[in-house]
């Protein structure tokens, strides 16, 4: 069988991918949730015999906001309505942010892993507006509660049970500024 | 670095004739219920040049992308009985016929003078006894830089599968991805790219930032994703290409669940303000953005139709999360049920429905489902008839349609405490497999074909 050859170039597409493609351009940190810093003090070595009184959180600091109030409230499966042990830890939450007026909060609101990512993000959003709005209820100026969503991106419990499931379905009030250090 | 990603150039060879032109009777039917794979033979390509091993990877891809569809079965190459293979001529189509082979590919690879590569290929009907024309030729002929050479391949692969079949092609694309690293609760999420075989995966961003949902725009190498830079959680676009990212729009709150409208042009995506999630459009162009949903309820996940015409969104307005439709210009709709209203509820089966997307030949929704402890893929008729689960794990979720509407890709975990990986399966529910990625891995997106 006879064949003739004929080369036709038909298209040539030259398509690059530029310098940047694998350096993208640098981007700001993240003004993540801030983690509490461990304040407790160093011992002190003392020769003269002194009598020390057991010191909890500074007051107006960090873990006395974490310890001696509570910066969780936790929601059943799907919802987000507050019961009562959640109206209680709130509104120990809205008399310590009246008695440290310029401190500014950010709340999150978290979800577990049973559902699709972008309705998590939806019902975060949700959860934490519902904080926010309980506060503000309570007398707290509504400029100082930031609100942010998670979704389901940051778990504080591990496991894939129930029990993490219930610790991950939370609404998290964060100090980002103006405590005690 | 600057990296020449691809230049290829196609040539049609063969302007004359082989066999005469009767019509070819090798055909593949994708959606036959009692389904046998097409037994192809695709030996190693002839070699004109010195690297036989590259003449051999380049076999070895147009195969794997074949053979990955579920619809052929290659061959075994111990079998073959005809090793003389020439490009320019006829097979000996009874050596063929009698290890039952419907279709034979024969390629060529060449070294060419200025440092690329060229590969041809022909395929042929061994029981018709003729050349399977391509785009009216009997053949092909591509050209590239050798480090291009698996664009060849799944050029090749691409070709031979919508001959074959009649789908569109969709071998020559890529996959978009997040990649993820670390602990659970100290988990690192990275936007990442690779072919749509998993060859060439590369990180897109360092990091620093959570990301989420990444999706390709239909008409160019262009992402839109959310991102929590600044610890503020907004949609950007994503320029591949440069590397460059925006941020899209200037919404006061939370903008997050991007999708682009099919014709590259908007933006839908979601704003959550004061609790409340509501879908907006955004024009590209003239970064005029527009509301389309107010409602109490949550409204998210919006998906347009091809036509533009409609909007497919996860809404819990009746008490959990379950998908609607709505017309795009906000008028409103007839629904399937025969009343009119703003959207039209289309999923009524037990469990919750969300991440709706619509496919790309507008017939269907495709969707993650959650019943009784389970996720599952599944697709349903935009009239909410002939719901089909596809897939069902511990967690399946976030499903995206190949460019030719046939092959869904979606991530799962397939037992508590597993990390995401990404899977794969055809619209006919068969052929459900894992696309392996260096690392853990979510929300997949496909891309367009490459240009």
């Amino acid at each position: 069988m006879q064949t003739s050859l004929k080369l036709t170039v038909a298209a040539a597409v030259l398509l690059s991918l530029g310098a940047c493609a694998s350096k993208p351009k640098p981007v700001a940190e993240e003004t993540a949730p801030v983690e509490v810093v461990d304040t407790t003090p160093a011992p002190t070595e003392t020769v003269e015999e002194t009598v020390v009184a057991p010191t909890g959180p500074l007051a107006g600091s960090l873990d006395d906001f974490r310890v001696n109030v509570g910066e969780r409230v936790y929601y059943d499966l799907d919802g987000y309505r507050l019961d009562s042990d959640d109206q209680e830890i709130l509104k120990r939450q809205a008399a310590w942010l009246a008695s440290y007026p310029k401190v500014r909060i950010l709340v999150a609101g978290n979800c577990d892993e049973r559902g699709t990512r972008e309705y998590n993000l939806a019902l975060g959003e949700r959860r934490a507006s519902v904080v926010k709005d309980y506060l503000v209820s309570l007398g707290v100026d509504p400029s100082r509660i930031d609100t942010i969503s998670y979704g389901k991106e940051r778990p504080i419990a591990a496991g894939s049970d129930e029990q993490s499931w219930a610790l991950n379905r939370n609404g998290f009030t964060q100090i980002v500024s103006g405590s005690t250090s | 670095m600057k990296r020449i990603l691809m230049a290829l150039a196609t040539a049609f060879l063969f302007a004359t004739s082989f066999a005469l032109p009767s019509a070819a009777q090798l055909q593949v039917r994708v959606t036959d219920g009692n389904f046998t794979p097409t037994p192809l033979a695709i030996p190693d390509f002839q070699i004109s040049g010195t690297n036989a091993e590259l003449a051999r990877q380049i076999s070895d891809v147009v195969r794997a992308d074949l053979t990955s569809t579920g619809l052929f079965e290659m061959q075994n190459p111990a079998s073959f009985i005809q090793k003389d293979l020439s490009l320019d001529v006829q097979p000996r189509f009874a050596d063929w016929k009698i290890i039952n082979t419907d279709g034979l590919v024969v390629g060529q690879y060449e070294e060419l003078p200025d440092g690329k590569i060229a590969v041809s290929f022909r395929l042929w009907d061994v029981y018709a006894g003729e050349v399977m024309r391509i785009n009216g030729q009997p053949g092909r002929r591509l050209t590239t830089t050798p480090d291009n050479w698996r664009r060849i391949a799944h050029k090749i692969a691409d070709s031979i599968y919508t001959r074959l079949t009649g789908e569109d092609p969709y071998f020559d694309t890529r996959i978009v991805y997040i990649a993820e690293t670390g602990p659970k609760l100290e988990r690192v999420k990275r936007l990442a790219i690779m072919d749509s075989d998993g060859a060439n995966q590369q990180y897109l961003t360092p990091g620093r930032n959570t990301v989420l949902t990444p999706r390709f725009s239909p008409s160019a190498q262009e992402i839109t994703y959310m991102s929590y830079e600044g610890g503020k959680p907004r949609v950007y676009l994503f320029n591949i290409e440069t590397g460059r990212q925006e941020l899209l729009g200037n919404f006061p709150g939370m903008t997050f669940a991007p999708r682009f409208s099919r014709d590259g042009q908007s933006v839908l995506l979601t704003q959550a303000q004061r609790g409340n999630s509501d879908i907006y459009i955004m024009n590209l162009r003239t970064r005029e953005s527009r509301r389309l949903t107010d409602h109490p309820a949550i409204d998210t996940s919006p998906s347009m139709s091809p036509d533009g015409d409609a909007i497919v969104f996860t809404s819990d307005r009746g008490g959990s999360p379950q998908l609607y439709i709505m017309n795009a210009d906000g008028s409103p709709r007839t629904c399937p049920s025969g009343g009119r209203d703003a959207a039209c509820r289309i999923t009524f089966g037990k469990g919750s429905y969300s991440t709706p997307v619509w496919s790309p030949r507008g017939d269907l929704v495709a969707f993650t489902k959650q019943s009784g402890g389970k996720f599952y893929i599944g697709v349903i008729g935009v009239d909410g008839k002939g719901e089909r689960l596809l897939t069902e794990a511990y967690l399946d979720e976030g499903p995206d349609w190949s460019p030719n509407g046939r092959v869904i890709v979606y991530f799962r975990e397939s037992r508590p405490g597993a990390g995401p990986q990404l899977w794969s399966v055809d619209l006919s529910g068969r052929n459900e497999q894992r696309l392996k990625t260096q690392t853990d891995a979510s929300d997949p997106a496909w891309s367009p074909l490459l240009q």
